[in-house]
């Protein structure tokens, strides 16, 4: 058997590990066209930040790669001819698959505004760009930064942490609406100021202008000029479908693959922030950019195409984050409707944060710890748990496994109900 | 009282030097490698995250710089030895 796997990203890195637990003979061949590698790319906000070291981020050393014993091809796949179960390389050598694996993740949706491609003007999809922000960020520059989610205040946070003035530019009237509610919002917008972050509210940048060939200022929409020496934008992510698309496999928002990570081409799956997968208990196709469900559908997959059949079951979306400095989980469903900020889905994002159907919301705690729950007939939607992380393990539990809340739900209900107190004695009483 | 000690910090550091280990929720994880980085015997924390296992090392201090360090809350300390738990 011939596997053959695209991105090498974490998704990637699963699959071979669960081809490798089923198949030891089989000839398993990962192309990526990332200089680096399998990285951990959530860890470049902490590489920005100076918190690690660039080598830190790579989880596998080489000879622990060599024992998985593949082959590795850092190049570009430009074509996949599906009747010849080929793939075509950007140097027009070809690779032969009998089971292949699309596992090519997702990339920053363009700034589309004059003056987007001259230097200086920044994003963070890939280590290549985590080095070039890093080069720019010199103490005493100035940055604009425009975006929204997390992604954006990894840049934003980034950037100050190495002594750049930042300006953030919100379109709306506050930060990530759209999963935040508005004093979580206030939260981390306050501890920005603190940080000595300017922010900017309906603040839209319509150009960058240039300087000697290099961003020099932006024009906003209001007619204000903000001068700055570099741009950098994180206004939402989009699968990377070209391949899928060329090659005329089913794809929507993303490719559509069954709950076995399958395409509409038997031979050929996909997983990661490319897959766009069937979730069976809501029988919805659903994007996440989250690591954990792209590390869970590279698995699923790889077992998939090694021949055991294994369904990926679909965890409510989960995430722990830093917003501004202060540890911040979300779980399940929080949020509702879109936000101006950012185009689609963002990184470290899922789509069922904001399918919210009608509840109640109990909340509780002041500035730093903060507490948020979603409130549903008999069971725990899901929750925002700010700053004291002692709940956000019970409150996963609880979310995940659908526990019948109904002796709280009316506590949790009442006002100014301690609602920390009540979701740890009734977590107590369980165990 | 039980409800409250959840707020509390788990154990104290005295307790946990004489019988704590450190336990991954590899669910959190996304390999960002702070944990291994900041390990003063270079124990590869990462490997144990991503693996599920509980960090028995023979050259762990159970210093605490892992649990601390780690952004995402991926790593606790665990009773190995129940038995030797004062009251807190």
């Amino acid at each position: 058997m011939r596997y053959v796997i695209i991105g090498s990203g974490v998704a990637g890195i699963a699959a071979i590990e669960a081809m490798r637990s089923l198949d030891t003979a089989g000839e398993i061949t990962l192309i990526g066209d990332d200089p680096y590698g399998f990285y951990s790319r959530p860890g470049l906000a902490y590489y920005l930040t100076g918190e690690l070291h660039d080598k830190a981020l790579f989880p596998r050393t080489a000879d622990e790669l060599r024992k998985l014993n593949f082959r590795y091809i850092n190049k570009q796949v430009t074509k996949i001819l599906r009747a010849e179960h080929t793939l075509e390389l950007r140097d027009q050598s070809g690779v032969s698959y009998d089971r292949l694996l699309i596992a090519v993740g997702a990339q920053a949706l363009p700034l589309e505004v004059p003056g987007a491609d001259l230097e200086g003007v920044l994003k963070l999809d890939h280590m290549t760009d985590a080095k070039r922000i890093l080069k720019q960020a010199r103490r005493g520059r100035t940055a604009v930064v425009v975006g929204g989610g997390i992604t954006a205040l990894e840049l934003v946070e980034g950037l100050r942490s190495r002594g750049v003035k930042v300006h953030y530019l919100l379109r709306g009237d506050r930060y990530w609406s759209n999963v935040l509610d508005k004093q979580e919002s206030q939260i981390i917008e306050r501890r920005l100021q603190a940080e000595g972050v300017t922010l900017h509210h309906h603040a839209e940048v319509i150009e960058v202008i240039g300087r000697n060939g290099k961003a020099g200022s932006v024009r906003l929409l209001d007619g204000q000029t903000l001068k700055c020496d570099l741009v950098a934008y994180a206004i939402g992510i989009h699968p990377r479908l070209d391949l899928a698309k060329q090659a005329g496999l089913a794809v929507d928002r993303g490719i559509l693959v069954n709950e076995y990570l399958q395409t509409n081409d038997p031979d050929i799956f996909a997983a990661g922030d490319v897959a766009q997968a069937y979730d069976p208990l809501s029988g919805r196709s659903i994007l996440d950019s989250l690591w954990t469900p792209a590390r869970q559908q590279g698995y699923a997959a790889g077992l998939n195409m090694a021949g055991r059949q294994t369904a990926y079951l679909k965890s409510p979306p989960f995430n722990v984050t830093r917003l501004a400095g202060l540890t911040t989980t979300i779980i399940g469903t929080v949020g509702r409707g879109r936000d101006e900020d950012l185009v689609g889905i963002a990184r470290g994002d899922s789509e069922t944060w904001r399918q919210l159907p009608d509840s109640m919301v109990a909340q509780t705690g002041f500035d730093v710890n903060r507490l948020r729950l979603l409130v549903g007939e008999k069971t725990l939607l899901g929750a925002i748990v700010m700053g004291d992380q002692k709940l956000s393990r019970p409150l996963e539990k609880m979310i995940s496994g659908n526990m019948d809340i109904t002796p709280i739900r009316e506590k949790l209900l009442t006002s100014n109900a301690k609602i920390a107190d009540i979701v740890v004695e009734f977590w107590t009483g369980k165990q | 009282m039980q409800i409250l000690g959840i707020f509390k910090r788990d154990v104290s550091n005295h307790t946990v030097l004489a019988s704590g280990q450190v336990v991954p929720d590899p669910a959190r994880c996304v390999q960002c490698g702070i944990c291994t980085y900041n390990c003063p015997v270079g124990i590869d924390v990462r490997d144990h995250a991503w693996r599920g296992e509980p960090v028995r090392h023979s050259q762990c201090l159970t210093c605490g710089e892992c649990v601390a360090r780690c952004p995402r809350g991926v790593l606790r300390f665990e009773q190995t030895d129940l038995f030797a738990r004062g009251e807190s």
